[in-house]
């Protein structure tokens, strides 16, 4: 690792601007807390070549416009601890305290599946927030829902900020973690914004993802039970180190019908 | 790169992606932070950056340009203890050694907080594993630090004479 370590070509970029300006069109190696790129690099399953270095370029911060909050891609989760819940909640299982002080929304969101199981335990509560991501790379700057973004092929993007209107209320529901250090096996996260309510799940495939067959029954029966019992509609659940498809498929609805009952 | 670590200005060539425990380990032989998983998982390699606790496996040296780092080096000496290490000392919350700088490290950042609750330290540490288990004694001396407890003086009147040819039954236990 040593050798790869000595061949990388770092920028450590000290604004926004000279973020975007590095980053260009993408292709390189991002380092934003580094809780997940740096072990990657030390154990030798990435080689960095070309890295943009994140933790001073001004990326970070939390914003309240009017009802909508903005959060820069390099906040600390530690600073999220009392975001809206399911967003709050979410945070405060990720890792151990010490981990969310380095750890940033934007690496969170941007994490690839890991060796043994998904990672990026917040894209459901994102998701179920109807947040927008702002980002940049190849063709400029974009903003898309974070579904779409989570859900594309095409994670080269340098993520700008993320934001989400106030949720009325929020829930979320997982399996219990064996240790602070163990990823989510499975967590369904639930928000009501504007009336409507929104259903993602965590860690029941590569990516979040969200349920629209249990979004709709819900908004028709008004019944936990009976929309829960789409699930399975929108998600297939895989087997990994963690869990079986088996057992998530049999957990899954009873974690959409606790948190959809506590909203 | 300038780096300062326990108060001293270093100037490091290590290259920038380097984590800065392998800084500290290898560039400044400074090995208190231990290299156990290097995936932060373990708390072993954990050091204060600008007095916040951080796993020094996942930061890499460039976010660090003129950050001021704590190791337990820089803690107390051997004839002073830090409050912390006093604790440790008086509840024996270490065996093998190994997680014990990683759990003072967390432990002093945690403590400029004020009084802990045995629930709110095994929270706050919760990122840290001792692999001889020790987590009880751990935790004593973590609340007891936390709660002002002067063990430093208890640890000092301790130090009988050392070495085999000292060694004194204890009066009262064994008769």
């Amino acid at each position: 690792m040593a050798g790869s370590v000595d061949a990388a070509e770092v920028i450590v970029a000290q604004s926004p601007q000279e973020a975007v300006e590095a980053f260009g069109d993408g292709g390189m190696t991002l380092v934003g807390g580094g809780t997940i790129v740096v072990p990657e690099i030390t154990h030798g399953r990435l080689d960095p070549g070309r890295t943009l270095v994140l933790g001073r370029a001004g990326l970070d911060g939390v914003r309240r416009d009017g009802s909508r909050t903005t959060i820069g891609a390099t906040t600390r989760l530690s600073e999220l601890e009392d975001a809206p819940d399911p967003l709050g909640i979410a945070v405060r299982h990720v890792a151990d305290r010490e981990v969310r002080g380095q750890a940033t929304l934007g690496g969170n969101l941007c994490a690839p599946p890991g060796v043994e199981s998904p990672r990026g335990d917040l894209q459901a509560a994102l998701i179920a927030l109807g947040a927008d991501v702002r980002s940049t790379g190849a063709g400029g700057q974009r903003t898309d829902d974070a579904e779409a973004f989570v859900g594309a092929g095409d994670r080269d993007r340098l993520v700008l900020d993320v934001s989400f209107p106030d949720p009325e209320a929020g829930a979320r529901q997982a399996v219990r973690r064996p240790h602070a250090h163990a990823y989510t096996v499975l967590s369904v996260c639930v928000a009501r914004t504007a009336g409507a309510v929104r259903v993602a799940v965590s860690g029941a495939g590569p990516h979040g993802a969200r349920c629209p067959s249990v979004e709709r029954a819900f908004a028709e029966t008004a019944d936990p039970e009976a929309a829960a019992a789409r699930v399975l509609d929108d998600v297939t659940p895989h087997d990994d180190a963690l869990a079986s498809a088996w057992y998530r498929s049999r957990t899954l609805p009873v974690l959409v019908r606790r948190a959809l009952a506590e909203l | 790169m300038r780096l300062t670590v326990n108060g001293t200005e270093h100037d490091v060539l290590s290259p920038p992606l380097t984590p800065l425990l392998h800084v500290l380990r290898e560039e400044l032989m400074i090995t208190s932070p231990k290299a156990g998983c290097q995936q932060g998982g373990c708390g072993a390699c954990t050091v204060l950056v600008d007095g916040e606790p951080r796993r020094s496996c996942l930061e890499p040296l460039a976010a660090l340009e003129g950050a001021s780092i704590a190791t337990a080096e820089g803690l107390g000496t051997p004839e002073d203890l830090s409050p912390v290490q006093a604790a440790f000392h008086e509840h024996y919350a270490a065996q093998c050694g190994f997680c014990t700088s990683g759990f003072l490290m967390a432990a002093e950042a945690l403590i400029q907080h004020g009084p802990v609750t045995r629930e709110q330290a095994a929270e706050a540490l919760g990122g840290h594993v001792c692999r001889c288990t020790g987590y009880v004694k751990i935790l004593d001396a973590v609340t007891a630090a936390s709660n002002g407890e002067d063990a430093a003086g208890r640890v000092e009147a301790d130090q009988g004479p050392q070495g085999e040819d000292s060694v004194t039954p204890i009066p009262g236990r064994w008769g």
